[in-house]
C-alpha cells in the first residue's frame, strides 16, 4: 500500500452513483411496501378476529426469526420455481425486502395503534363510525404521528441492510465500491469512502429522527 | 324511548351491574349518581353498546341494542355521547371533528356538514374557534365542542358520562349552561354526574346506584327530600354543600 489515492474514488464516482441509486430505490420501495403490508398485518393482529390475528402473528414471528439474507436467497430461487420464469434479481430482492420488512413494520405499527387512547375509539364508535372508518380516520393518523421517529429509524436500518443484495449479484452501493476496490487494488480508499458515505447518510437520518422526536413530544 | 330490563354485567368475578332496570321517556332528563365504582359509567356505556352486557335487554327507540342482528353503527349515530375527557380527535380541527360522522356516517356533503357545524358551534358559543385544534382550547371549550360534535348527527337522545369531572371548577358552569339549554329544548338526556345543583335544576328523575345496583329511581324532588335508602342518604349528606 502506498499513499491514499483520491483519484480512484473520483474516477469511479459515476459507477458508485449507480450503485447508490439502486440502494436508494430498494430502500424507498421496500419502505412503502413494508408500511402498506405492515399496516394490513397490524390491523389483522388487532382486529380481535382469531383467524386473522393468529395468521398475522404467525407471519410476523416467522419472518422475525430468520435472517434477512436467507429470505433474499430464498426468494431468488423460489420465485422462478413458482411462476415458471426468472424475474431478475432486482425484483426478487425487492419482494424479499418487502416481505421481511413488513413483519418489522407490523410490530411497530401495532405498538403505534396501542399508543392511541382507547377512549378515542369509543368516541368514534359512539358517533356511528364503523371499524374501518375508525381505523382510517381516527386511530391510524394518530398512530402514525406517534410512530414517525421509529419508522425513520427502521428506514435507516433498512438502508444499511440493502448491502446484503450482493448475494444475488445486485450492484448496490456497497457492491460497486467493492468491485472498484478489487479491480483497482484500492481496498483502503474504497472501503473508507463507502463507510463515510453510509455514515453521512445514516447520521443525517438519525439527526432528523432526533429533531422530529423533539417536535412531537412538545 | 330508552328502556333497560334486568341488565347485568361482570368483569371476571366482579359484578359491575346487577339487574339494572329503568326507562327514560322522550324529553326526559335523568341523572345517574352514586359513589365512584358503582357502575354508573358502565351502565351508560351499555346503552349505545360500547360495553356489551351479559344479561338483560336494552331497547333504544324500538331497537334492541343487545340483539346481535341490530345495526349498532346506525343506532349509535342516533344517540349522542359526551365523555369525561372530551375525546376530541387531536389531529383534526374543531370543524373536522364535528363534520367527520356527518360525512362518513350520514353521508352529508361537505357544505351541509360545515353549515351544521357552524350552527352548532354558534349554539355552544364557540363560532370563532372553528379553525382551531383541540389542544388550543380550554377544557370547558373542548367539552362544548364535544357536545356540538355529539349533536351533529341529530341524535334523538344524549348520553353524558361525567361531562364536568375533568374540568377546572371555573369551567364547569359554561358546560352545564349548554346542557341546561339542551334540556330546556326538550332533548332526552341521561347524565352521569356529581353536579347535584344541575340535577336539581333540570333532572326529571334521579337514579342512584351503588355496587352495580340501582337503589333509587324517583322524581328529583323526592330523591333529594326523602331518599329512601340509607346509602343514598349517606351519599347525599357527603356530596351536598354544608
Amino acid at each position: 500500500m502506498t499513499e491514499f489515492d483520491i483519484g480512484v474514488i473520483i474516477d469511479s464516482l459515476p459507477f458508485l452513483w449507480q450503485g447508490l441509486m439502486l440502494s436508494f430505490s430498494l430502500t424507498f420501495l421496500a419502505i412503502i411496501g413494508g408500511i402498506v403490508f405492515g399496516t394490513i398485518l397490524a390491523l389483522m393482529r388487532v382486529s380481535g378476529l382469531p383467524l386473522l390475528s393468529i395468521s398475522a402473528a404467525a407471519y410476523t414471528n416467522l419472518l422475525r426469526s430468520v435472517p434477512l439474507i436467507l429470505v433474499i436467497f430464498w426468494f431468488y430461487f423460489l420465485v422462478p420455481l413458482i411462476i415458471g420464469e426468472a424475474i431478475g434479481s432486482y425484483y426478487s430482492a425487492l419482494i424479499a425486502f418487502i416481505i421481511f420488512e413488513s413483519a418489522y413494520y407490523a410490530e411497530i405499527i401495532r405498538a403505534g395503534i396501542h399508543s392511541v387512547d382507547k377512549e378515542q375509539t369509543s368516541a368514534a364508535k359512539a358517533s356511528g363510525l364503523n371499524y374501518w372508518q375508525i381505523q382510517r380516520f381516527v386511530v391510524l393518523p394518530q398512530a402514525f404521528r406517534n410512530m414517525i421517529p421509529i419508522l425513520l429509524t427502521q428506514a435507516i436500518i433498512l438502508f444499511q441492510d440493502t448491502s446484503l443484495v450482493f448475494v444475488v449479484s445486485l450492484r448496490d452501493f456497497m457492491t460497486t465500491a467493492s468491485i472498484v476496490a478489487k479491480t483497482e487494488g484500492r481496498l483502503v480508499e474504497m472501503y473508507t469512502f463507502a463507510a463515510l458515505v453510509y455514515f453521512i447518510i445514516c447520521f443525517a437520518g438519525s439527526l432528523c429522527v432526533r429533531r422530529l422526536q423533539k417536535r412531537i413530544t412538545v | 324511548m330508552i328502556s333497560l330490563e334486568g341488565v347485568s354485567k361482570k368483569f371476571g368475578d366482579f359484578r359491575v351491574l346487577n339487574q339494572c332496570s329503568t326507562t327514560v321517556e322522550r324529553g326526559e332528563v335523568v341523572v345517574i349518581c352514586g359513589p365512584s365504582g358503582s357502575g354508573k359509567s358502565t351502565l351508560i356505556k351499555c346503552i349505545n353498546g360500547l360495553e356489551p352486557v351479559d344479561q338483560g335487554t336494552i331497547i333504544v327507540s324500538g331497537s334492541d341494542v343487545t340483539d346481535p342482528v341490530t345495526n349498532l353503527t346506525r343506532l349509535r349515530s342516533r344517540i349522542g355521547m359526551v365523555f369525561q375527557h372530551f375525546e376530541l380527535y387531536p389531529h383534526m380541527s374543531v370543524l373536522d371533528n364535528i363534520c367527520l360522522a356527518q360525512e362518513k356516517v350520514l353521508k352529508r356533503n361537505r357544505r351541509e356538514s360545515v353549515e351544521k357545524a357552524e350552527f352548532l358551534l354558534t349554539r355552544v358559543g364557540l363560532a370563532d374557534q372553528i379553525r382551531k385544534y383541540p389542544r388550543q382550547l380550554s377544557g370547558g371549550q373542548q367539552q362544548r365542542v364535544a357536545i356540538a360534535r355529539a349533536l351533529a348527527t341529530d341524535p334523538v337522545a344524549m348520553l353524558f358520562d361525567e361531562p364536568t369531572s375533568a374540568l377546572d371548577p371555573e369551567m364547569i358552569n359554561e358546560v352545564l349552561d349548554v346542557m341546561i339549554e339542551l334540556a330546556n329544548e326538550g332533548m332526552t338526556m341521561i347524565v352521569v354526574t356529581h353536579e347535584m345543583g344541575f340535577a336539581r335544576r333540570v333532572a326529571n328523575r334521579v337514579v342512584f346506584m351503588d355496587q352495580g345496583s340501582i337503589l333509587e329511581d324517583r322524581p328529583t324532588e323526592e330523591f333529594f327530600n326523602q331518599p329512601q335508602t340509607e346509602r343514598a342518604q349517606d351519599f347525599l349528606s357527603r356530596i351536598l354543600p354544608h
